[in-house]
């Protein structure tokens, strides 16, 4: 799992039928300082995240999981909101 | 997922059969604001994508899960044709 940025979100109208209902959102992975770090992505979102917050996500076949029974077709999956990470 | 724009059609005669029937396209990876950001891809096309479109691009195993392609030898599919993308500044 990595943590990311939420940039923002896509609209779509016609699209994968197990997508639909589902939101998409552009993530800009980061660093532990919080820089970004490497290209931006397309993800679910599976907890309500919203433009500008902090969240972890996963990659993978993994993606499709929160959202069983359905299996959308997807290699990228927002799976939690960050509210703290303590680093040394 | 990826952001990429469709550039073109691939045309294969002899293929694996389980793509027989199905239409594969030259896409390009875009960043969110649509500047090229990486090499050109061949990815199957599930949802109807024509040229010139931004398209959603699903890689790796969970492009089987797209509909149609269970057990099919595909790591790049296309899952969704973008009308807009929002991205704060």
């Amino acid at each position: 799992m990595q943590v990311a940025r939420v940039l923002g979100e896509i609209v779509s109208t016609i699209k994968d039928a197990n997508l639909v209902g589902v939101k998409l959102l552009v993530l800009q992975p980061l660093a532990v300082s919080g820089d970004p770090v490497g290209k931006t992505l397309v993800a679910l979102d599976s907890v309500g995240a919203g433009v500008g917050e902090r969240v972890f996500f996963v990659r993978g076949r993994e993606a499709a999981f929160p959202f069983y029974p359905s299996e959308p077709p997807t290699d990228a999956s927002v799976i939690g909101i960050v509210d703290r990470m303590d680093t040394e | 997922m990826i952001l990429a724009k469709v550039v073109g059609t691939v045309v294969a005669t002899r293929k694996d059969e389980r793509l027989v029937s199905n239409k594969l396209l030259l896409a390009r990876p875009v960043d969110p604001h649509g500047k090229p950001d990486a090499n050109y891809l061949v990815a199957v096309d599930t949802v109807d994508a024509g040229f010139g479109e931004t398209v959603l691009i699903v890689s790796g195993s969970s492009a089987r899960m797209a509909s149609g392609m269970k057990d099919c030898p595909v790591d790049a599919a296309i899952v969704g044709i973008v009308d807009t993308v929002q991205v704060q500044e």
